[in-house]
């Protein structure tokens, strides 16, 4: 791609906007339309334009397949984790109530928690998902 | 219930679902083992605790979040609800047990901790269906329960595993799907997706053919997960080519676990609209059942390959859970409830003997096992004690469900279907005799002569199932009278 300067600059130029945008849409979802899917999948959009335009190998190079473990991991623990944490302050499992001493406060704590681990996972599901796809031969295994 | 207890219903299913993502972030094989057995019986302790707390007390619930019933998702735990949570984490702590070496075996070292993580997120599945009081909750296990089994089965020893798991993905989410379509056209006519307010809303809607539809996309979908005749075509492939644990994890629960479902909105939501005995639902479910019973056996006992053959077993023996089920009498509905439990022990018992073999002789086709009985005497031995529950012979699991089943047809005074209760069994004689004949009536071959008797651990978990198979059968008081209350409490809430 090193003779498309207008693709590269284009996208290195879209990619922060990108990420923002999916950064705006996963925090301001309790408010407006939104939540941590949407962010999820368009955190993960940038990671594929990426991919598109500058190759595969940097785009690996750039989110390495045990970093995307991880986030897949954790996205799904903290999700959990915090249905847990309510039950431990005394609430039934995922009531967000019981999360702070004021329930409103602990319904957006809750909520915040849950979507960012939602966001967290579905970004690190789309990305694997694209890398497997993407990847010229198809019995290749992701390795760190 | 105070204190930890209380949260039970959650726990059960959140400990195994917070267990598969740490399985993955560690990627030992060792520890994933580790995670996935200690997490299986922290399951069946749970299990049990929930059962007798609904054995002294009676239904109870679990609010999830803490909102209210029909608005929130409701987690519903009575009689059948324990019964199948003991099944199925019963089931699994065995077979987590016999994993570590058979998978060894059979998966290649880096693949090792994902068969563990979808070990767990399968049981997570298989349990939230199964104590989830909420229609489209339910849906939401149900995949999880599906996709993992569908990795599950992939991964198994030769690229034929990958068919076998495209075609179960394929017809498993026809299923699903169905389910999915059934539960929206419900919903549309009544706003709500709790069981229990559903079952109460519905009668009034019972003349539209908005909830015939509903019914009859609930049927078949379900139909497909539990492998029901004519929808088992996905089962067979599925489970021969299946890596062996997860052959006799899923024999033992997951057809189990759709036949509750089965049980729990066909007979638990529709029951009182009065659409089961004004449709011929009941009918057709016995005539497929019998049709199961007879053609499934049948072709088990030509199966050149041993897994196959009790693949098809399966089916038929689904067809005896149907058959009581039909019936639609307390009795019938017990001998089909115990024999979601009987057959589980000796079905996963048979698979995992014949794991043993598939990792000492390396196939489980017949003509390869000639002779086997003298080099694995005590797997082989297993092997027999499950196939004779398999039969129906006395002091056996399996003579307790035929048994209930018989007297539940002499009962309704249907006894064609006794007789024939009894013929089919003649056809399990022939399959199992099959085994018994290439075993022991023949000289081990020189192709044999490596051959050792399986390791301890995977013994252990074979003879515990197979053990399993002849107590409950000589003390079916307990799993017997867990089966009738749960009938009991079911049929409650079905119109005559």
């Amino acid at each position: 791609m090193k003779e498309k300067p207008i693709l590269r600059v284009g996208t290195k130029f879209l990619i922060p906007f990108i990420l923002m945008f999916a950064l705006y849409v996963q925090f301001h979802g309790d408010f407006g339309p939104g939540g941590g899917f949407q962010a999820g999948v368009i955190f993960a959009s940038a990671f594929v334009l990426y991919a598109i335009v500058f190759g595969i190998a940097n785009a690996r190079r750039a989110l390495p397949a045990g970093i995307r473990r991880l986030l897949l991991s954790l996205g799904v623990l903290i999700y959990a984790g915090t249905g847990v944490l309510a039950l431990v302050e005394g609430g039934r499992f995922l009531d967000y109530s019981a999360l702070a001493a004021q329930p409103v406060l602990g319904q957006h704590l809750g909520i915040f928690l849950v979507e960012f681990g939602v966001g967290m996972t579905v970004f690190a599901a789309m990305t694997t998902i694209f890398f497997v796809f993407a990847s010229r031969d198809p019995s290749a295994r992701e390795q760190d | 219930m105070s204190g930890p207890l209380e949260h039970l219903p959650a726990l059960a299913v959140v400990i195994p679902l917070m267990t598969a993502p740490v399985i993955v972030a560690l990627r030992r094989p060792w520890a994933g083992w580790l995670l996935a057995t200690l997490v299986s019986w922290a399951s069946l302790a749970m299990s049990l605790l929930l059962l007798q707390q609904v054995l002294e007390t009676g239904p109870f619930s679990y609010l999830m979040g803490g909102w209210a019933a029909p608005w929130g998702i409701e987690y519903r735990v009575d009689q059948l609800d324990a019964f199948v949570l003991v099944i199925v984490s019963a089931i699994a702590s065995v077979v987590s047990v016999y994993a570590r070496k058979s998978v060894e075996a059979e998966i290649e070292p880096d693949r090792q901790y994902l068969f563990y993580a979808m070990f767990v997120l399968c049981l997570c599945g298989l349990l939230g269906m199964a104590i989830t009081g909420d229609a489209f909750n339910l849906f939401v296990f149900l995949e999880i329960s599906s996709l993992s089994t569908y990795v599950l089965v992939g991964m198994g020893r030769d690229r034929r595993a990958l068919t076998a798991s495209l075609r179960y993905l394929i017809l498993g989410t026809v299923g699903a799907t169905f389910y999915v379509i059934g539960i929206g056209l419900a919903y549309m006519m009544t706003g709500t997706l709790n069981m229990a307010d559903l079952a109460q809303r519905l009668p009034a809607m019972a003349h539209t053919s908005t909830v015939r539809a509903a019914l009859a996309f609930l049927v078949v979908g379900i139909g497909l997960k539990m492998a029901a005749f004519p929808l088992h075509a996905w089962l067979p492939n599925a489970y021969t080519h299946a890596p062996s644990a997860a052959a006799a994890l899923l024999a033992g629960t997951a057809t189990k676990v759709s036949v509750y479902v089965f049980l729990r909105i066909v007979l638990g939501v529709f029951g009182a609209t009065g659409l089961l005995t004004a449709l011929p639902v009941t009918q057709v479910l016995m005539v497929l059942a019998l049709a199961a019973m007879f053609i499934c056996s049948a072709v088990a006992i030509w199966q050149p390959d041993l897994k196959r053959a009790l693949a098809y077993s399966s089916v038929a023996q689904i067809g005896y859970i149907l058959l009581g089920v039909a019936l639609l009498s307390e009795t019938g509905l017990a001998a089909g409830i115990v024999h979601l439990f009987n057959h589980a022990v000796m079905k996963s018992a048979l698979f995992l003997a014949l794991g043993a073999v598939a990792l000492r002789v390396g196939s489980t086709r017949i003509d390869a096992m000639r002779g086997i009985g003298r080099k694995m005497p005590m797997t082989m031995a297993a092997v027999l004690v499950a196939g004779l529950s398999l039969i129906g012979v006395p002091l056996t699991v399996g003579f307790v469900s035929k048994w209930t089943l018989v007297e539940a047809a002499l009962d309704d005074g249907m006894w064609p279907v006794a007789v024939l209760i009894l013929a089919s069994s003649l056809l399990a004689v022939a399959y199992v005799w099959r085994i018994v004949e290439a075993a022991w009536m023949a000289q081990p071959g020189p192709e044999l002569a490596h051959v050792r008797e399986a390791p301890t651990a995977m013994l252990l978990s074979i003879w515990v199932l197979a053990g399993a198979s002849v107590w409950f059968g000589i003390d079916a008081t307990r799993t017997l009278g867990v089966a009738r209350l749960a009938a009991q409490t079911l049929l409650q809430g079905v119109a005559p």
